[in-house]
């Protein structure tokens, strides 16, 4: 196993920004932390990485304890931390061979290391450039070569697709789900769509605390609630009453109501118990009492809504 | 000892990206160069003392104006986090900005090494006590420049930085000018501990030990403090 966290608890002053939390992650996982802003995602990968130590708790990467093999630890690690600071004044070339320098990358091999991620991240065209005047597409990719020059086994990305515009979040989640083939990858966000986007397993943190941990498909699974049905009814000469009692009548389907009517359509809300489809049911009542269905739709609870429910205060 | 050198040569170039080298290295030469023409042309004499009894006084300004940024910008930028994450020493980041800090200040007194050359042409030079002056305002850049890297470690504010190098280094300074106020038995203690005490020996040509000894026992000092301070992020 790749990371191993224990009782990990961080203060900030008074304030537990992590607290008691425990998890392992496997070598070769693409693990996303999921969590509102302050929720104590980077504190964690902050610990992660070195940068704070634990208040307690423990945490080893490839068997090592952070704190008594920091440097060994640091090694094996490649970080980009949240908001990707870089030196502007360097050019790209030079800031990647400070990087690879720092991390030990042998003088033989430098320049093939330094071309491979230039030629992995994309960064062919600007090479030469001063980071500054690149654009923020082009920073973030510079950011990821920096945490990637020396091969870590273990990637740590804090928000790399932040600030970013439609096109470049897809281009660099791409860079990142290509280099999640090979090594241990954690990343943090707080965008539920690059979760399911990218990772194979899911930890939403709120408070400090993990409230949930799984596969993308099979949180959603845990976490179905009501069902939601939406059904669309042709307006011409309905007994509106009719309708509700007979939805209401069928098995399971908890409540009906009329949520929106117009000219043509009347648009129902019908809500069942957990895991029950009652689409076919609703579709031979309606077909029975001989009115015309112009929709039928079944709402999935999806990622959002799970989120939604675990990190919204209560 | 590479990953020093690593950090000395980015902090290096970094110095001579950014106007901030070219600038006080102008300003340094303006005014030493003024003080040298003047005595040479206005009083006639053959000799440095002028020159080098301004230094330490633009030292104050021009020390704490090149060490400000060595931490803060890092710190206000985020690139501390990058820094710090990579398997290096703290104390080899300090000792490489250090380093790189000193070689700009070494940059700067060889231009000064221009005024040297042109006296041997007009008269004899004392060329023990230009030797010992050189070393000195090494030793003493040395303590200005720890002191910078300190202060530029508490804050993410190159200018507080800069205010608070610079009244290190100033209250350091003057202490052996306050001297005739206090009593006898403070006096030698305060006197020892004056940066400008041990600089006058130096610059008559005398390197004696316990000079060498207060220079490089106060660049240690101030290092192992930056090194704390660096660490201190981890306390909690």
């Amino acid at each position: 196993m790749s990371i191993k966290i224990e009782n990990l608890t961080k203060y900030y002053g008074q304030q537990a920004a992590v607290n008691d939390v425990s998890f392992e992650i496997n070598t070769g996982e693409i693990v996303g932390f999921l969590g509102p802003n302050g929720a104590g995602k980077s504190t964690t990968m902050k610990m992660i990485t070195t940068y704070l130590t634990p208040s307690s708790g423990k945490i080893y990467v490839n068997e090592l304890d952070t704190e008594e093999n920091s440097l060994e630890v640091r090694r094996k690690i490649g970080y980009l931390p949240e908001q990707n600071p870089l030196y502007l004044d360097m050019n790209v070339l030079d800031y990647l061979e400070f990087a690879a320098e720092l991390e030990s990358v042998p003088k033989a091999n430098m320049s093939k290391a330094i071309k491979k991620m230039v030629d992995i991240c994309g960064l062919g065209d600007v090479q030469h450039k001063d980071i500054g005047e690149l654009s923020k597409g082009f920073k973030q990719r510079v950011g990821l070569a920096q945490a990637m020059i020396h091969e870590p086994e273990v990637l740590i990305l804090d928000e790399p697709t932040s600030g970013l515009d439609p096109n470049q979040i897809i281009e660099i989640r791409k860079l990142i789900k290509h280099l999640g083939k090979e090594k241990t990858l954690v990343l943090s966000t707080h965008i539920l769509q690059e979760v399911e986007a990218t990772c194979d397993r899911v930890l939403i943190i709120n408070k400090g605390e993990i409230v949930a941990d799984g596969t993308p498909d099979s949180l959603q699974h845990k976490f179905k609630g009501q069902v939601e049905i939406n059904l669309i009814l042709k307006k011409d000469a309905i007994d509106k009453e009719l309708v509700l009692r007979a939805m209401s009548s069928i098995k399971n389907i908890e409540k009906a109501r009329i949520f929106k009517e117009d000219d043509n359509t009347i648009h129902f809300h019908i809500s069942g118990s957990k895991g029950f489809d009652a689409r076919e049911d609703i579709f031979r009542k309606i077909v029975s009492m001989n009115m015309v269905l112009l929709g039928l739709h079944q709402e999935e609870t999806s990622l959002e809504d799970i989120f939604r429910q675990l990190t919204s205060s209560k | 000892m590479k990953n020093i050198l690593t950090i000395f040569r980015k902090e290096l170039r970094s110095y001579f990206n950014s106007p901030v080298a070219y600038i006080v290295l102008v300003v340094f030469l303006i005014i030493t160069g003024w003080f040298f023409t003047s005595s040479l042309f206005l009083s006639g004499v053959v000799t440095m003392r002028n020159v080098f009894d301004i230094i330490p006084f633009i030292f104050l300004f021009f020390i704490p104006a090149i060490s400000m940024r060595s931490f803060s910008e890092e710190k206000k930028s985020g690139t501390i986090e990058l820094l710090l994450t990579k398997p290096i020493s703290d104390l080899d980041i300090v000792l490489g900005k250090f380093f790189a800090a000193l070689a700009l200040t070494a940059i700067a007194l060889a231009f000064t090494l221009i005024y040297v050359i042109s006296l041997t042409f007009l008269g004899k030079i004392d060329t023990g006590a230009i030797i010992g002056a050189y070393i000195g305002l090494l030793f003493m850049s040395g303590i200005y420049i720890s002191i910078g890297i300190f202060a530029s470690s508490l804050t993410e504010n190159q200018v507080v930085a800069f205010i608070i190098s610079f009244l290190i280094v100033f209250a350091l300074f003057m202490l052996n000018k306050v001297l005739v106020f206090l009593p006898t038995s403070i006096a030698s203690i305060l006197e020892y501990i004056s940066i400008d005490y041990h600089f006058g020996s130096i610059a008559r040509g005398v390197i004696d030990s316990r000079d060498i000894i207060y220079y490089l026992s106060g660049i240690t000092i101030f290092i192992l403090l930056t090194k704390t301070s660096l660490e201190s992020r981890r306390w909690s």
